[in-house]
This record gives C-alpha cells, structure tokens and sequence, in this order.
C-alpha cells in the first residue's frame, strides 16, 4: 500500500497538473508553449474540457472497481473529483476575470444565458462535495455521504449539456462526452437492476435455496 | 471619415495597440510622406507592417496596389501570424486552427467564376478575367465576427461594385448570392454536414454596390493565403465575418433574397442583414463588447460600434428598417 500512498499517487496529481502548468506557460508565452491568437478562449476552453476529462475520470473509478473487482481505483477517486473542482473554479475564473473582466453585468450575464446558467449551476454543486471530501466527514455523513454525492451525475449531466449548448454547429465533441458519460451512468443502471434482481430473486427462493 | 472621428472619441489608440506596435506606428508616422510617395509608385511598401514585424511570415505573391486612406481604419493592423492562424471556414475543419493547415490542399489556380442570374452577361470566367480591370487598393478594415472577436485586417482588393456594373444587372437584380467552392476532396471539412454546403451567402444590392463593400485578393500586400479565402473573398466590414464569403467561385443576380447558410443553419440566431449591432444579442451571448484578438490577456473588452463603427457611412442603406427584426 505504501507504493499507491507514496509513488503512484503523487505521480498521479502531478499529472493532473500537467495540463494546468501548459496552459498558464500558454497564457504567459515560456516554455515554448503558445495558446494561439486568442489565448483567453484557449484558456476558457481548456479549462472547461478539463473539468469534463476529470469528472469523467472520476466517474471511471466504480465501474473499473467493479469489472476488475479491485478497490485500488478508488483511492483516486477523490484527488480525480478535486481537479475537476479545481479546473472548474479556474475556467470560471478565466471566464470572470479574463474574459469578461470583472465586468458588474457578468451576474446579468450569468443569469440571462442558460448554457451559462447551467454551467454555474453544476460548478455550486461541486462545492458541497468538495466541501465533505475529507476521509472523516466521509466517515461522520455516512449513507448521507452517499446519498450527496451522488450530485456528481447530476453536475457531469450539466457539465455536458454547457458544453453542448455553446457549440456553433459542430456537436462531434460534445457528442463524444455525452456517449461517454451515458456509459458510465448506463453501466451504474445497469449494475443496480443487476443487484436488485438478484436481491429479489434470494427472496422469493427464501433461505433454504441459497 | 466620419466613423473615424467617432470611433476615436471613444477610445484612445494607445488603449487597444501593444505598446510595441503602437510605438512603432509613431514612427510610420514620421514616414509618412515616404509611405505615400511608395505607394503612389504603385509598388507593395508597407513600412508600417514592415516595422511592426505585423506582416512577418507573409509568403504569397507580391501584389501592386495603392493604399486608400479613406476607406482605412488608422488603428493598429493585427499581425499576419494571427489573421492567418484564426480562422473560422468550417470548409477545413470547425476549429480555429484547422484552415491554416488543411487548406493546403486547396488548387486556387485554374479558378473559374460563374456570373448569373439578372444580368445582361453572364457565363463562366476565368479568375484573371475577373479581376484584370479592377487596380487593387489597399483597406485598412475592422473585423467583428459574430462569436464577438475583433481584428483589424490590412486587405488588398476592389470595390465589388466595380465588378458587378460590367455584368450590366437588370432591373430585376435586387439581390446577389454567393457561392463557395464544393469539392470534398480539396475541402475536407466538407465530407460532414456541419453546415449546408456549398456555403452561400448573400447581399441586397445596395449593399453590394457600397463602395466599402470589396472582394479581396490580398492581405498585407500579398496574394492573399487560402486560409483567408484564396483566390477570392468578399469582405463587407460593418456586417459579421460570416458574411465575408471565401474562395468565390459563384455570383448571381437575384430578384428575392438568397437563402444564406448559417441563417439555415439556425435561424434564430444568424440573420441575412447579419449587421454588427451592439443592441441585439446573439440569442446565446452579448454582442455589446469584443474581445481584441491581439491585445493580450489583460486588455479590457471594447464597447462594440453600430455597423462595427461604419454607421457613418452605411446606417442610411437601413433607415426606417427595424433592425431587431432584421438582424
């Protein structure tokens, strides 16, 4: 355990970071990285593509517990769902401040687009989880725990619709995360009627037949 | 120049332009007489690009042109780097840096223009037709695209007006329709149906014959990239950049008006007018204020212009027309 604890993960929030450190060496001009001639759309954008790469990760962790019965996975899953908090809160403070520079009208704004609209709304519900992440409010919420974080759905459902929303006309990309995100939640679904099913079955054969 | 004077009022030089290019455009300034006397020779000079490094990595043909200052905007051109990698022409892929790379495959030359419709001649020219009669001018133009980005691009070109009086339109022509190439094979963007292609836009023909109205063939004096729109484009600086057409191979004279793409593609959002208008939003953003491509990360947005600051000269082509209605 102390491989997980000590090399893998700290190797793997290190990556986390990676895309971070490429965009700010973008926004900056060093280290050869250019964002192009419209650096704060590519800051927007990125920021915004990666919170949907974490939360989908994120989403990854039961379904690879489950197909390959180890609960290794789980012990990234909350690093994975506090990048996706943490590159959230730095597209929207891209959007705030470099995009729309502290302008008093962003609330307007906010409130008057709904793709906009929808897109603050996912990032408030990743703040209550974020918030109850810690390995001892887990352990005080209990099922409660359970129960709240499982606004993650609801936040990657509109995380992909605000993605969806603001394209032009080309929905490749957003198609690919919405036929993404509805496999991991098909899978969840899928897995529940399974153990439902078989929950029921027990019952109706009673005792003596297990 | 009326738009000048009024877009000026409202924002010093200095506000907009990095302190490189602005400093250099002193200098322009104080070359200004040599800059004349060049371009009065008929030659490609352009000093003030040359020393603003805007023009860097422009590698087409040179062109012959004369720079019109009247129709020019005095603000800082953006630099050749970034009006050739920024590009929206969906015919090479829908992301902003897919055209400087896919439009490679592009063959601008043969290039064939089709004439048609309610004129007394018409048929299929070849482009050195087209554009042997018309002396190219330079046009210091601004851009606003819908997406609320602006530039301000340095074309080479001739008035469209120009052009459309040798075809003799009818009394009929109240309209005219453009057509882009269709070729998948040298358009790659266009083996997926993210717009209704061929890409078709269209003007009134008023508006066609404003003398702001160009088709374009250059860009920092030289024979404009494929990005942009080679061999052939239309540029119409107080409307949205998706009216400025690209690789032209079609022009019609119509009685009604022409169904234009993105108008099909989502009408409630994209309008056949598709005139720059601060007042009415684009259904899913504000129009109010653009960001400027080039003024760095930290450079506050500007206030958008009616008719991206050309209202002086083209408000009256609309008087009486509400224009929320036809947007």
């Amino acid at each position: 355990m102390w491989a997980t604890r000590w090399l893998a993960k700290p190797a793997v929030f290190a990556a986390c970071l990676l895309p971070a450190l490429r965009l700010t060496a973008g926004a900056f001009g060093v280290l050869g990285v250019s964002l192009g001639a419209d650096p704060v759309a590519a800051l927007l954008h990125g920021c915004g593509r990666w919170t949907l790469n974490f939360l989908m990760v994120t989403l990854c962790m039961t379904p690879l517990r489950d197909l390959t019965g180890s609960v290794w996975w789980l012990r990234f899953r909350r690093m994975f769902g506090l990048f996706a908090f943490f590159y959230a809160l730095l597209h929207l403070s891209v959007y705030l401040f470099l995009d729309q520079k502290g302008a008093r009208t962003v609330w307007l704004e906010i409130a008057k687009r709904p793709y906009i609209t929808l897109g603050m709304l996912a990032l408030l519900m990743l703040v209550p989880l974020a918030a109850t992440s810690t390995a001892r409010l887990m352990r005080r919420l209990g099922r409660r725990w359970t129960r709240l974080h499982r606004l993650v759905y609801v936040v990657a459902i509109l995380g992909v619709c605000h993605f969806w929303w603001q394209v032009k006309s080309d929905v490749r990309l957003p198609l690919w995360y919405a036929a993404g995100l509805a496999a991991l939640l098909g899978f969840r679904l899928w897995r529940q009627r399974k153990a439902l099913l078989r929950f029921s079955a027990a019952r109706i054969a009673g005792p003596d037949a297990a | 120049m009326k738009y000048r004077a009024s877009h000026r009022s409202r924002l010093a030089a200095s506000d907009i332009t990095p302190p490189d290019r602005y400093l250099s455009r002193r200098a322009l300034l104080g070359a200004g007489l040599g800059v004349g006397l060049a371009q009065a020779a008929g030659g490609f000079s352009s000093p003030a690009f040359a020393q603003s490094g805007g023009a860097a990595g422009a590698s087409g043909a040179v062109l012959a042109f004369s720079h019109n200052a009247r129709y020019s905007t005095t603000e800082a051109a953006n630099s050749y780097q970034d009006i050739s990698t920024y590009n929206n022409y969906y015919e090479f892929g829908t992301e902003k840096d897919d055209p400087a790379i896919e439009s490679r495959s592009l063959r601008t030359s043969p290039w064939n223009v089709t004439i048609g419709g309610e004129a007394e001649v018409t048929g299929t020219f070849a482009l050195d037709d087209i554009l042997k009669p018309h002396p190219l001018e330079e046009r210091i133009y601004r851009l606003r695209c819908v997406e609320a980005w602006s530039m301000v691009i340095p074309w080479v070109g001739f008035p469209l007006g120009d052009l459309l009086k040798r075809f003799r339109p009818t009394s009929k022509a109240k309209f005219i329709e453009f057509e882009t190439l269709y070729d998948p094979r040298q358009m790659p963007g266009q083996h997926r149906n993210v717009l209704d292609w061929p890409y078709t836009e269209g003007l009134r023909i008023d508006e066609a014959m404003h003398p702001l109205t160009i088709l374009a063939v250059g860009l920092y004096g030289r024979a404009i990239p494929n990005q942009n729109g080679a061999p052939l484009r239309l540029v119409v600086p107080w409307k949205y950049g998706f009216k400025g057409i690209k690789a032209i191979v079609g022009i019609k004279f119509l009685e009604r008006a022409p169904r234009t793409t993105w108008a099909l593609s989502a009408p409630g959002e994209y309008g056949f007018f598709a005139n720059v208008n601060p007042q009415v939003d684009h259904p899913r953003w504000s129009q109010a204020t653009e960001r400027q491509i080039g003024s760095g990360l930290f450079a506050a947005r500007r206030p958008t212009l009616p008719f991206n600051g050309y209202a002086a000269e083209v408000a009256s082509l609309y008087a009486g027309m509400d224009l929320r209605k036809y947007f």
